[in-house]
């Protein structure tokens, strides 16, 4: 992406902009989701059903994520290299975890009855969160790169590294509003 | 005299332009070096855009021979259609007694569902704003390229390796999918539904699945571009009308097609992770389906919540190109051009809370219809607005009548007649009547169709010095004009009686219905001219694969003496659009007949005491 033609009178980089528009794209379609969703459970038919526990942990190791994302950000912009590290790390971990504890919450989903193919309310659970998921993998892809960067990389602050980062930590907490958007949706809706 | 010109204009850029250090970095001289990434996968916008027009005319040929074929079907049931047999093999079914070849009416639907798919999406959304938002965003804007010229790339890539799925499902044993554009469950839902609706359906899904990552790609793009890369000076009240148009057509695309992409994902979860989104209380071959609790209605508002916004993205960019030629044309401002711009900007609005206007006879309530019926008509408005403008735009101008500013003229005119039918269909109680009828198909091709078709041709005969740097031939453009104009009338007028009477769209034959008998002849009228205008669209063709070598060359930087940027660029196009520094601008781009000055270009400084802008 070196090849990018940065103005230097805009107070936004380009990339950055570019990321936001693909955001508001993304919230579109699971507006799309959640609209269908209540549109369908007005329509009857309607099988109700508990969130699994796993949910919940999960939804509270996704914030958790995104905190120590953002003090991994923080610190490097300070300059101090091993929390910076070490934060990352963890990040890193903390979603992994998340995708592994959504993972547990269709399997408890299966065993209390709720089937992918069964009533279209679990249908719809299945797509949202899994689609969501999809989201969070397509971060931890991202999130990969900068851990590469960071033990690769000889550390230096520079505006195209701090860029960079702010990607990423932009659209993980893009993810992270999502799902609270959708656990909360889902939570409510029943 | 053209000569002196030309070098005043470099010595105001090299004086008063602006320095943004872009060559001395070479960046992007790297992927320019040999011919693949030169010509193949280029990241030059120039280039780009010319990929996407070249692909898009193909795209264009085929969807409109699709057309000649099914029209043969309807305008001549009787004929034999056996000399098509080399090129459609088994879907041109001989009677080995008497030797009359027959159009497979399962292949009908297929040619009918793919003539609408492709001319929707791969020419009239990839073909005209892939094209022209990438050739003109930079180059209007004072640009160097687009934000990122890798997106831009990938983004043709993705249009390219759609349009592959597709072609390729057009050769399927099957047939490609065959259940109409909308591709409405449960005929796209399930695979056993009909022949097109097994692998058909799948590559179906999976190309658009692609185009809607083409379309996302350009998109963020051309927004991220209009938004940040916009040379000094260049505020946003100072754009071209094109760009304005683009701009709104990149946000309509950005928001309404990962609505698309859901319904799709739900599409592919019922027709391959056994799901009953869209299914329920279905019978097949007497037999009753076991996937209840889903609805088909929810499916058609996730698949016109694009829909209406996509016959905008389609004809707004149409509209912004007539509104700059016709202006330079005319050597005239553009009139009203705050109006147009607060027109488009309504107009993209309004798009998005009329979708269901495409429901009103599927069961939708009719309470709810009364509020898509008041905004449906609220639309007008807007249009309205623009085709005064357009008008008055014209009105005591000093008209040049080219090719371009045919084809504009000829829009404005298209835009009118279609707009008046769309006024009679926003009605929900008419539609108990006209829906699914060829009034329907008469008005949306002449409003969406040939309206941005003619867009799209006063575009490419404006731009083609700027792309190709050479004229296409005038001559064979105005018969290109007119031999269009006349028969896109003659073929949709017609249908306009046919549709109030009832005939219904997309069905393979009348034989059996007494009430439609007298139309027959009307039908023969139609398909003659269609296949009329599909001729005549060769000689386009031709003109303009024949102008790229053999092209009257253009010897002046600034031909049409439009006053837009683009036409401070080298005639020789380069990489980074200008040799030095960026123009500034200090005026908006309608400077046209002022005190004394038949144009003045947007990087000419005011003068002492002189007005800017508007």
């Amino acid at each position: 992406m070196e090849n990018v033609l940065i103005n230097k009178r805009n107070k936004i980089h380009p990339h950055k902009f570019a990321l936001w528009a693909a955001m508001a794209s993304i919230t579109m379609m699971f507006g799309a989701f959640t609209s269908a969703y209540i549109v369908k459970q007005a329509a009857g038919n309607w099988l109700e059903f508990s969130m699994p526990m796993a949910f919940y942990i999960s939804t509270l190791v996704i914030i958790c994520s995104s905190i120590t994302l953002h003090i991994s950000f923080k610190s490097f912009k300070d300059g101090s290299e091993s929390k910076y590290k070490n934060f990352l790390t963890l990040s890193f971990i903390l979603g992994l975890f998340f995708v592994f504890l959504q993972y547990q919450g269709w399997t408890e989903l299966y065993k209390i009855g709720v089937d992918l193919k069964g009533n279209v309310s679990g249908s719809f659970f299945y797509l949202l969160s899994g689609i969501h998921a999809l989201h969070v993998l397509g971060g931890i892809a991202a999130l990969i790169v900068a851990q590469l960067h960071a033990y690769t990389l000889k550390f230096k602050i520079t505006d195209v590294r701090i860029n960079r980062f702010d990607l990423v930590l932009n659209y993980w907490h893009f993810v992270d509003f999502l799902w609270l958007y959708l656990f909360l949706f889902l939570l409510i809706s029943k | 005299m053209a000569n002196v010109n030309v070098q005043e204009e470099d010595v105001l850029i090299k004086e008063n332009g602006f320095n943004d250090h872009f060559h001395e970095h070479h960046h992007g001289d790297k992927y320019q070096t040999n011919f693949i990434f030169h010509y193949i996968f280029s990241m030059d916008h120039k280039i780009i855009a010319r990929q996407f027009l070249i692909t898009g005319m193909i795209w264009a040929i085929i969807g409109a021979a699709m057309s000649v074929v099914f029209r043969m079907q309807l305008g001549f049931p009787e004929e034999s259609l056996t000399w098509i047999k080399p090129f459609l093999g088994k879907w041109i079914v001989v009677d080995p007694t008497t030797g009359i070849g027959k159009l497979a009416p399962e292949f009908y639907y297929a040619l009918v569902t793919m003539h609408g798919t492709i001319i929707v999406f791969f020419v009239l959304t990839a073909g005209l704003s892939g094209t022209f938002s990438n050739l003109l965003i930079p180059l209007q804007l004072g640009a160097r390229d687009m934000a990122s010229p890798f997106m831009n790339m990938l983004s043709y890539w993705f249009f390219f390796l759609a349009g592959i799925v597709m072609f390729y499902s057009l050769f399927l044993s099957t047939g490609p999918f065959s259940g109409g554009w909308v591709a409405y469950p449960p005929l796209s839902a399930l695979p056993q539904a009909s022949s097109g609706s097994g692998t058909g359906m799948t590559l179906w899904l999976v190309s658009l699945t692609l185009f809607v990552v083409s379309v996302l790609l350009g998109g963020i793009n051309y927004i991220t571009t209009i938004l940040n890369l916009r040379t000094k000076g260049m505020s946003l009240w100072r754009m071209p009308l094109p760009i304005w148009a683009f701009f709104v057509t990149a946000i309509l695309g950005l928001l309404s097609f990962p609505v698309l992409a859901s319904g799709f994902f739900m599409l592919i979860f019922d027709r391959s992770l056994g799901t009953s989104f869209f299914l329920s209380d279905i019978f097949i071959a007497g037999q009753a389906l076991d996937r209840v609790g889903g609805s088909p209605i929810l499916y058609q508002h996730l698949f016109w919540f694009l829909g209406h916004p996509e016959v905008y993205i389609i004809i707004l960019p149409a509209m912004g190109i007539v509104s700059e030629v016709m202006s330079v044309h005319a050597r005239k401002p553009i009139f009203g051009y705050r109006a147009m711009v607060y027109s488009i900007m309504a107009i993209g609005f309004l798009s998005f809370i009329v979708w269901a206007h495409h429901m009103f006879m599927a069961g939708v309530n009719p309470f709810i219809s009364n509020f898509f019926v008041v905004f449906t008509l609220i639309i007008a408005v807007p249009s309205a607005v623009k085709v005064f403008n357009w008008i008055t735009t014209l009105y005591g101008g000093d008209i040049r009548l080219n090719t371009p500013m045919l084809f504009s003229i000829g829009f404005v005119s298209m835009f009118i007649s279609g707009g008046l039918t769309g006024i009679f269909l926003g009605n929900s109680a008419i539609d108990i009547q006209m829906h699914d009828t060829y009034f329907v198909v008469a008005h949306f091709h002449i409003v969406m169709g040939v309206a941005a078709f003619f867009g799209m041709f006063a575009g490419v005969y404006h731009w083609y010095p700027k792309m190709y740097g050479r004229f296409m031939n005038e001559t064979l453009g105005k018969i290109h004009f007119w031999g269009t104009l006349i028969s896109a009338y003659a073929i949709f007028w017609p249908m306009h009686y046919i549709g109030m009477a009832g005939v219904p769209r997309r069905y393979y034959s009348f034989d059996n219905f007494d009430a439609f008998r007298h139309f027959t002849e009307m039908n023969k009228f139609i398909t003659v001219f269609a296949i009329i205008a599909f001729f005549i669209q060769l000689v386009f063709v031709i003109n303009f694969f024949y102008s790229i070598w053999y092209g009257k060359k253009m010897k002046t930087k600034n031909p049409w003496q439009a006053n837009t940027l683009e036409w401070t660029t080298p005639i020789e196009p380069i990489h980074g659009n200008w040799p030095g520094n960026l123009p500034v601008v200090h005026r908006w781009a309608y400077d046209y007949n002022k005190d004394e000055r038949e144009f003045v270009q947007q990087h000419i400084p005011l003068k002492e005491g002189e007005v800017g802008d508007h």
